[in-house]
């Protein structure tokens, strides 16, 4: 049997808002393109007023990238291969 | 309402200057580097400079030489960033997107310029031509430094600063639009400053 479900937006939204309500610094962040794994505190980050571009130590990668616009965050993760989150128990 | 105190040769000019600057700009006399990464640094006998695309004929390339030796332009331009800083009066020189693209033959609509360092930007192909977008390698009289983009970047003049690409490597002839770095990050797909198409939706 197939125990996956289809979420609505609204569940979708919530897991989301469960994933990035976390202390992110010590998120591990696995580069798409050579495979290396590091917390997000030791990413190299630029930040432009255009937006933040957080890149992979070891080949330079954009991994993750942020604008702020009018209205909305823009978040694109689509260097990553993969994030790992830890919850942080201690703020619940 | 009270109105301020000044001069009217002071309100002249704020008038003219005014009158260059898009909505939402203000006027500044540096150069303000953006980075989004570490600045590329091509060495001239690597660089080239490329025209590729499926509906071409024959992609086309050129050596740094061989761009050295096409008919040159100088173009005198005011600078619009959306991060609201404007420039006026920019002198730069370069080689106008007319006369690349002269020598390719395709059936393309867009133009995706892309670049060291991973970046690149989207345009239509009636807003490069007609003498609107230059590959540019010398700025104010001076070869282009590598932090503005050098050894050469796109000019795009009426176009927020964002899509005058820096370390511009060649150009993309596609027959569909395809959003670049920023464009698929909420910056807007046209980004006409005089329109303030800062944003996805402005
Ligand atoms: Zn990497």
């Amino acid at each position: 049997m197939d125990a996956s479900r289809r979420l609505d937006g609204n569940a979708a939204a919530g897991l989301l808002r469960e994933i990035f309500c976390w202390e992110m610094t010590s998120a591990a962040v696995t580069c798409g393109n050579c495979g290396a794994t590091n917390a997000v505190g030791a990413l190299i980050i630029y930040a432009s007023p255009m937006g933040t571009v957080l890149r992979c130590p070891a080949c330079e990668q954009p991994l993750v990238r942020v604008v702020r616009t009018s209205n909305d965050y823009w978040l694109d993760i689509s260097g990553a291969r993969c994030i790992q989150v830890t919850p942080d128990t201690a703020a619940t | 309402m009270s109105q301020p105190m000044v001069s009217r040769g002071f309100r002249g000019r704020q008038r003219s200057v005014e009158a260059n600057l898009p909505p939402g700009q203000y006027l500044t006399n540096d150069f303000p580097v953006l980075s989004a990464g570490p600045t590329p640094r091509t060495q001239l006998a690597k660089w080239d400079f490329t025209i590729v695309g499926t509906t071409l004929v024959q992609p086309k390339r050129w050596t740094w030489d061989e761009f050295q030796a096409l008919p040159r332009v100088t173009i005198q331009a005011d600078i619009h960033c959306v991060t609201r800083w404007s420039k006026l009066g920019t002198r730069w020189e370069g080689v106008a997107l007319d006369t690349l693209l002269a020598r390719v033959q395709h059936q393309a609509r867009f133009v995706i310029a892309y670049c060291d360092g991973g970046y690149s930007t989207n345009l239509p192909l009636n807003e490069v031509l007609g003498g609107k977008a230059w590959v540019v390698d010398s700025y104010e009289g001076a070869p282009l430094a590598p932090e503005h983009g050098g050894p050469a970047r796109l000019l795009v003049p009426h176009r927020y600063f964002w899509k005058s690409t820096k370390w511009v490597r060649g150009l993309e002839l596609s027959v569909d639009d395809r959003p670049g770095f920023w464009e698929s990050l909420g910056y807007h797909n046209d980004g006409d400053p005089w329109r303030e198409q800062r944003y996805q939706g402005d």
